[in-house]
This record gives structure tokens, C-alpha cells and sequence, in this order.
């Protein structure tokens, strides 16, 4: 058996998934509801939302497991619905508490669904030992599956997507139920899918997980996106500013110097020589060098970075009426 | 919108998977072990029988299948039973596993349809099946060999291998069924109790039954109750919903097969007894036609069955 054919995509022009006006029915209920994004190659994009939000329906589009009931949504060129199989061969699919079967081994596990990518006998052992390597697994590759830890699961399911090789990772709730020091293990684990170029999709309400390794989110809300940016961008949106920098130093006119640099949105005078500036970025080096430009003496600089937490809370406290709010 | 690639890309790695499973599971184990211990004891019966009664036979090797010895029933009584229970062994969590152990969104995320998943797993069940009774069928000449001390004939060795295979399609409809359960169940234990329940029902209340319905539907007639006849349409009704169950089809076919003096399956009419030498054997290729419309209806209600699940499934939400 050869592998699955991949047929040339239609270039996607930066955007390797592009949905518009996606929804999703059941009966008379929207579980995603019109819905517009696009995920850029090699960026990690958080989907964040309460349970029921229509993540998950939304991931399922995507791969073409469920039917779209209006709208469209593109997976590197294709269209799921039409050629799933093209979308399947190029994503990988890490489940919310993905199962595995409990009487084979990782091996045996990885090999099967390795068969079903149409790898042959001599790429799937090749790529299932590099793959388990990577997830840092290879001492209990010849284990049963049954015997593994909740964290031990996770990694044998991105090494699926790594033997897969594939262009797009989703993974819903991976991190979910698992222990600190696994938790942590699993966002390198990402960081390295990324840094090889795979575009990341990360499904999650563990917010701060999701700040960590995300390069932009977007907030899903009765089957609306109603926010959508990177965090910086969204705490402007949300909060009115993004980061908060503060400066401690002396010296005559160093506030409105402070006030010049590009992204600064306000500068306050908290005392004689402290100052509090917001802005849209981390402006800490410019800070240091406005404090120089004017001969004055810096004394502190610190940087309180928007918390998606924050941004969070503060959306559901406020419930604005509706509509996308995009950050960019 | 017509889908792109074939449906039955994967097939081959789902059905060698389960295939494989089915083969080592300790279920099949024990199902297989019960089989081939009623089948020896009915075996033994029959040879002790055969041994003790009979003179001359053209069909020996055939009388094992069919002869009874009390309190055993024949091999074939047996298979009859215990096919339908191996069938639901196989089938009842086929489907319903893969979602409780949450496989099924992973699986399905490879490269390939429901199509191939389900087919794999269907013809997958079925070939076990096959092999088991491959492997009694095999035991049974082999006993038949060492025991009588008769080689079988050719016409023995044909009939029973269409013995055999109208005892897959048997075994399919049951597989079926169990894989449809397992489709709109959940819960394998309620797909394996309502799988059970359809076969206790079938097999042992619906003969009770069938004749109270058939008689409801058309009244006997009192003239031929007073000359110690069935009314013929009392009869026909009898037959009809009696033949719904799988159970009374694979027993009329195995009759006609088995026992090649059978010229008939239900009322006999005179002009089919025109002609007719008594208690002369029907050469094999009429006795298959005497079986084909239960054979057919044994095949049919397989791919109904099949056809409901699949159509459920491709409906089904995939998230577990």
C-alpha cells in the first residue's frame, strides 16, 4: 500500500486554514454559527471558550468528521467536506483524552494507524522510532498501552501526529487532566512542533496554558468567535492596554519623554520618580533608553504583561452584546 | 456533493487488525471452546447412533450433521443455537468500544472513510466466523473418517460445504444485527443484552408464536380440522411468519442440503410428488434450488442489516 496520494493544494496565501461563515445545526440550534477566521502557516492559534462553545464542532469541520451546514472552511486548499481524506493525510488529530487500544503496545498502536496513512512497512518502523524519541517514550515503546499514565497518552497521540508528519496539528484539550511537570512537557512538546513548522491549532480553557505557547487566540462564545488577536492585541481591545511598564528613575522631563515612544497609549506620573506606562508592547528597552536620552538615573524598570486570565474575565464580566471583535 | 478517494482506502489495515484481535481474543476463546464441546458431544451421539442403526447409507458422512442422539440434538440443532451467540460475541461492541475506549475520532482522523472502518470490521468478524467453522467442519469429517471408517463421497463432501457456507451468511446475520446494536447502543452491555434478547426471542418464543399469529391472521378452516388436516392458509401463514426468524430459515435450508431426500420444504402438493420415487435422494443441484430462497433470504437480511448500520453510522457524531 502506497502512501495516500497528496495531490498540489491550491496555495493558501499565508492562511493555511481560512473559514467563512462557518456553522454548524442541529435542528433549530447553532452549535458554531457563522463563524470567519484564518490560522497563518507555522503560528500556534489558540481556540479558547467555555465548554459547548462549538470548539470542538469546529475542529470536526475542519477534518470533515461532521458536516458543515452552511459556509465554507478551507484546510491547505481543500475543502474537508469534498476531499477529507486529502485534509486527513496532512493533519493531525490529537483528541481531548485521546484513547488508544489498552491490549497493543505504542508501537503496535502508532503501526496501525501508520497503516492507515498508507505508510509502508520500512517508513512507518522509521518514523515511529523517531517519533517516539521525540515524545520521549522510546523505553516503553514495546509497553501495552494499557499499563501507560494519562500523560504518557498524550505524547503517544502527538506521536501519532509526528509519525504523520503532518502540516497542521489540532490538539483539543491536550493538556487537560494532566500533572504539573507533564503539563510542562507537553507545551515544549508543542513549542517543538512549531519550531519544525508545523502550523498548531490548540483547543483549551487553560488559559494561561494557552498564553504560554499561542501566538494569537480566539475566544469562542455560544458559537461565536467574539474576540480574536494575539493577547497584547487583546488586551488593548479588552483591557485598554497591554502591557503596563514601570519605570523608577531621576531626572527632569522623563515622562513626557516616555510619552514619544511608539505603542506607549499613557503615561502616569505615580510619584516624583516613579511612572506607570501602558502600552501595546514590551517597550522596556526604549524605556531604558528614553531614561538615558534625558540624563536621568533609571532605578527599576519592570513589565507586567496582559494576562489572558485578565482579558478573559474582564470579557465575561463586561458581555458585550455581540459581533467579532478583531484585534488585527 | 460526491466525496474525492476511494471508500475503502484503509480497509485492508482495519480488517487485519481486527482480524487479529478477534483471532486472540479470550471471548472468542471461550465461544469457540463451548461450540466445539456441544458439537463433540452431539458428534459422539450421532456416531454411537449411526454405529448402532444403520445398515447402508449413501450419506454417512452426512447423518453426523443431522442425526440426533437424546438428550443431545443434532450438530446442526446446535450450530443453529450457538452460531447466533458466537455472531453476537463478535459484534455487539464493535462499534460502540471504539467510542467508550475514545479510538474512534483518532481512527477516523486518518486518511480514510467510515466506509472502510466498518466494512473491515464487519467482513473482519466474518472471517473468524468463517474460520471457526471452517475448523468444525473439518473436525467433523475427520471424525467422521476415524470413527466410521468411511471415506466420504464427493456428492457428501459438496453438500456439506454448502452446509458450510450457508452457515456464514447464517453467522452474517447475526453479525449484523450485533453491529447495528452496536451502532445505536452506547453501552455494549445493553447492545449484547437487546442482541440477546432478539435472539432468545427468535429462536425459542417466535416457533411458539408464529402458529397463535398465524391463526389470529387466518382462522383455521373447521372441515379440515375435521378430517385431521391443516387449513392451507393457516399453514402458509404458519410458515411465512415463522420464516421470519433466521433460526427457521437456516434450519429449512440445512434440511434440504443434508438430507438429500427432501424434495420439499413446507406443504407438499401432488404434482411435485409426480413422478417421484419415494425416499430417492434429489441430485445436489436441486436440492441447492430447494434451499436458494432461504439461502437468499439468510443473505438478504444480512445486507439490510448492514445497510441500517451503515447508514446510522455515516449519521452518527463522531465525538465521543
Amino acid at each position: 500500500m502506497s502512501e495516500v496520494q497528496k495531490e498540489t493544494a491550491p496555495a493558501p496565501r499565508g492562511a493555511v486554514i481560512a473559514a467563512e461563515g462557518l456553522t454548524k445545526r442541529y435542528g433549530k440550534a447553532s452549535a458554531v454559527d457563522n463563524i470567519n477566521f484564518e490560522i497563518r502557516k507555522g503560528e500556534v492559534f489558540g481556540l479558547l471558550g467555555p465548554n459547548g462553545a462549538g470548539k470542538t464542532t469546529t475542529i470536526l469541520m475542519m477534518l470533515g468528521l461532521t458536516d458543515i451546514s452552511s459556509g465554507k472552511v478551507s484546510v491547505l486548499g481543500f475543502d474537508p467536506a469534498r476531499a477529507p481524506l486529502q485534509v486527513k493525510a496532512r493533519v493531525g488529530y490529537l483528541p481531548d483524552s485521546v484513547g488508544f487500544y489498552d491490549h497493543l503496545t505504542a508501537v503496535e498502536n502508532l503501526s496501525y494507524t501508520a497503516k492507515l496513512m498508507g505508510l509502508s512497512w520500512q517508513e512507518r518502523s522509521r518514523r515511529i522510532a523517531e517519533a517516539l524519541a521525540k515524545v520521549r517514550l522510546t523505553d516503553v515503546a514495546e509497553k501495552r498501552v494499557g499499563t501507560f499514565s494519562h500523560g504518557m497518552r498524550q505524547r503517544l497521540g502527538l506521536a501519532e501526529i509526528i509519525v504523520k508528519r503532518a502540516e497542521i496539528a489540532i490538539l483539543d484539550e491536550p493538556t487537560s487532566g494532566l500533572d504539573p511537570q507533564s503539563t510542562l512537557e507537553f507545551l515544549d512538546l508543542i513549542r517543538e512542533l512549531k519550531a519544525a513548522g508545523t502550523t498548531v491549532l490548540l483547543s483549551s480553557h487553560l488559559l494561561d496554558q494557552v498564553q504560554r505557547v499561542c501566538d494569537r487566540v480566539a475566544l469562542f462564545q455560544s458559537g461565536h468567535i467574539v474576540l480574536m488577536g494575539s493577547v497584547a492585541e487583546l488586551a488593548v481591545q479588552v483591557l485598554g492596554a497591554g502591557f503596563v511598564v514601570e519605570v523608577e528613575a531621576e531626572g527632569a522631563g522623563i515622562a513626557r519623554r516616555l510619552a514619544t515612544i511608539p505603542g506607549v497609549t499613557n503615561v502616569e506620573t505615580v510619584s516624583a520618580d516613579r511612572f506607570r506606562m501602558t502600552a501595546e508592547r514590551d517597550v522596556r528597552p526604549d524605556a531604558a533608553n528614553a531614561v538615558v536620552a534625558v540624563n536621568g538615573a533609571l532605578r527599576r524598570l519592570s513589565v507586567d504583561e496582559p494576562s489572558l486570565e485578565a482579558i478573559y474575565s474582564r470579557y465575561f464580566q463586561v458581555k458585550p452584546s455581540g459581533g467579532v471583535r478583531h484585534a488585527a | 456533493m460526491r466525496r474525492e478517494g476511494s471508500p475503502f482506502q484503509g480497509f485492508g489495515a482495519v480488517f487485519v487488525k481486527e482480524l487479529s484481535d478477534n483471532i486472540s481474543s479470550v471471548r472468542m476463546l471461550v465461544l469457540e471452546l463451548l461450540i466445539v464441546l456441544t458439537a463433540l458431544a452431539a458428534l459422539y451421539g450421532a456416531i454411537d447412533n449411526l454405529r448402532q442403526t444403520t445398515a447402508e447409507d449413501p450419506f454417512l458422512l452426512l447423518r453426523l450433521f443431522t442425526l440426533s442422539s437424546s438428550p443431545m440434538p443434532s450438530f446442526v440443532a446446535i450450530l443453529g443455537f450457538l452460531i447466533p451467540l458466537m455472531a453476537i460475541g463478535l459484534g455487539f461492541d464493535s462499534i460502540n468500544s471504539e467510542f467508550n475506549r475514545r479510538t474512534l475520532s483518532r481512527i477516523l482522523a486518518q486518511p480514510i472513510y467510515r466506509d472502510a472502518l466498518l466494512m473491515g470490521k464487519f467482513l473482519a468478524g466474518l472471517a473468524t466466523l468463517s474460520i471457526s467453522l471452517t475448523a468444525l467442519w473439518l473436525m467433523v469429517i475427520g471424525l467422521g473418517l476415524i470413527f466410521l471408517g468411511v471415506p466420504p463421497g464427493g456428492e457428501e463432501i459438496a453438500r456439506s460445504l454448502v452446509f458450510l457456507v450457508i452457515a456464514i451468511f447464517y453467522a452474517g446475520v447475526w453479525l449484523a444485527l450485533a453491529m447495528l446494536l452496536s451502532i445505536v447502543f452506547r453501552s455494549p452491555a445493553t447492545a449484547a443484552l437487546v442482541a440477546l434478547g432478539i435472539w432468545l426471542f427468535l429462536t425459542v418464543l417466535w416457533p411458539m408464536l408464529a402458529p397463535a399469529f398465524a391463526q389470529v391472521i387466518a382462522p383455521p378452516d373447521p372441515r379440515y380440522a375435521a378430517l385431521g388436516l391443516d387449513t392451507p392458509d393457516t399453514s402458509l401463514w404458519t410458515m411465512f411468519l415463522l420464516r421470519i426468524s433466521p433460526n427457521e430459515l437456516f434450519g429449512e435450508a440445512m434440511q434440504a442440503v443434508l438430507s438429500p431426500t427432501t424434495r420439499t420444504l413446507g406443504a407438499v402438493f401432488l404434482d411435485q410428488l409426480r413422478g417421484a420415487v419415494m425416499g430417492a435422494p434429489l441430485p445436489l443441484g436441486e436440492s441447492v434450488m430447494i434451499a436458494w430462497p432461504q439461502t437468499v433470504g439468510l443473505i438478504a437480511g444480512t445486507i439490510v442489516l448492514f445497510v441500517a448500520g451503515y447508514v446510522l453510522f455515516q449519521r452518527q457524531e463522531v465525538r465521543a
